[in-house]
């Protein structure tokens, strides 16, 4: 199973990747296998504010549906629309075709964009997924 | 995996919509041994099973097959079984998982000063489902001693499956062609891999429990818990046909089911498409103009149609000319009535 190096995690199995004071935003392949195949994702609006650690959103499987947290907070830039007419790419390719939303994230003290204190590492990430089984 | 009436289950090996699909193209193996076999032995047997269950068991000829209810005295269903006919004087029932105590118990009680004996068998049975349009040209090489080409559905012959002692039918749960293979505990691993090795090459994947929901929700048949249950009758379920009144003798269950069958069913299963991509789930509500009219069974994608479907109690008769719509969480969704079965395989 797969978990990049230079992403950042959640508890809740999302990740993020920084670029500038942007993060694209999805799930990982543990959450994507755990849930099965994915059939329907509904992501908040562009535009939106979303707050770390609340629910913007649903991701629906064929066995269950599930909260979409977001990892951070801003404002939503930009959404996946491609999931909208095929959500398995979430399960074939979580950390790239399939990411679902972007956030312009608020910058910290240095000018350097704030992520919550709380997300893993890769590594971090890992090992929480080995404890879970 | 998943826990499953204390058994664990696959959920899926890998994608559940890609084992469904292999079932309706080519084949899927399954894994069935949670289903509890009940044998009722001896020469009293048929009428233990007429008295019983609410079908005509005591005409079923050796090597035959019948799908069937047992019921309470009220006419609500304890579980949906599938009967076969052994030989003359043995019969095996198959019970959901769950129901397995249940049914065994309702089955020794209402034995009792027949001629015949009751037994809890599940532990002596692994079940191996090999189901899809090319579930017999994987399995007949495999076969011994049976006539798999003369087999007809709903029928069964005792053989071997990659030499291992077996009890083989026509039988599933797929809306496919297909047979199931009652072995032996200690033989399910050599006769699954030997099933799976001989159908690899003709497309035969393993498929878990989801994939098994999916294609019997496809083929629009119930399943215990979702359009069966305690508080349902068989002709609530859109299944009166399995009741036989015309049978010789009493049974369980006939008064009730009598009044029901006379009076006509209170709510009946309809089929519904979803007008979205959402799925409409067990317990969401169905409203016909806005006005609550019933409530899902059973919702899930449909891999073959690609779009939603559900089952769902529907109060009313009239619910053709009205706007329905589901309740998902909160969304009003828009659903179509849709003839059950969903799918119908090519002869």
């Amino acid at each position: 199973m797969s978990v990049p190096a230079e992403l950042h995690y959640t508890p809740e199995h999302e990740w993020v990747s920084l670029d500038g004071a942007t993060a694209s935003i999805g799930i990982t392949e543990y959450a994507a296998q755990q849930l099965g195949d994915v059939v329907y994702v509904s992501l908040p609006a562009v535009g939106s504010a979303v707050t770390a650690g609340e629910p913007c959103g649903e991701v629906e499987s064929v066995k269950s549906v599930s909260d979409l947290y977001s990892p951070v907070d801003g404002e939503v830039t930009e959404v996946n629309a491609e999931l909208e007419d095929d959500p398995s790419l979430v399960n074939a390719d979580p950390y790239t075709g399939g990411w679902m939303f972007r956030v312009r994230v608020p910058q910290d003290g240095d000018g350097q964009p704030a992520l919550p204190a709380d997300m893993l590492s890769a590594a971090e990430y890992e090992e929480l997924t080995k404890s879970a089984g | 995996m998943t826990s499953f009436a204390g058994w664990q289950m696959p959920l899926r090996y890998a994608s559940e919509t890609s084992e469904h699909l292999a079932v309706r193209r080519a084949a899927g193996l399954f894994d069935l041994s949670h289903m509890g076999e009940i044998s009722v032995a001896g020469p009293g047997a048929g009428a233990v099973l007429d008295y019983a269950l609410v079908g005509n068991l005591s005409a079923l000829r050796p090597g035959r097959a019948r799908y069937t209810m047992i019921c309470a005295e009220d006419g609500g269903v304890l579980d949906d079984l599938v009967v076969y006919r052994l030989d003359a004087d043995e019969f095996l029932v198959i019970a959901n998982a769950a129901n397995t105590d249940v049914v065994y118990e309702a089955l020794a009680d209402r034995a009792r000063g027949h001629d015949a004996r009751v037994t809890d068998a599940t532990g002596d049975y692994a079940l191996v489902a090999v189901q899809g349009p090319a579930a017999a040209g994987i399995l007949a090489p495999l076969a011994g001693g049976l006539d798999l080409d003369g087999m007809k559905y709903y029928a069964g012959e005792s053989g071997s499956v990659a030499g291992r002692r077996a009890w083989v039918a026509r039988t599933g749960y797929t809306g496919e062609d297909g047979f199931e293979v009652f072995c032996r505990p200690e033989d399910a691993v050599p006769v699954w891999e030997a099933l799976a090795a001989a159908g690899g090459p003709a497309g035969l994947v393993p498929a878990g429990l989801a994939a098994r929901d999916t294609l019997r929700l496809e083929a629009g048949m119930p399943l215990y818990g979702n359009e069966l249950g305690p508080d349902v009758t068989p002709f609530e379920a859109g299944l009166g046909r399995v009741v036989k009144f015309d049978k010789p003798g009493e049974f369980v269950g006939r008064e009730a089911l009598a009044a029901r069958a006379a009076s006509g069913p209170v709510r009946r299963l309809a089929g519904l498409t979803i007008g979205s991509r959402r799925i409409a789930r067990h317990g969401y509500p169905v409203l016909a103009d806005g006005s609550p009219c019933g409530t899902v069974t059973s919702g899930a994608p449909s891999p073959t149609l690609g779009v939603p479907i559900a089952m769902a109690f529907l109060d009313s008769a009239d619910s053709e000319d009205r706007v329905l719509t589901v309740g998902i969480r909160g969304e009003a969704v828009p659903a179509q009535l849709t003839d059950l079965p969903f799918y119908r395989r090519r002869q």
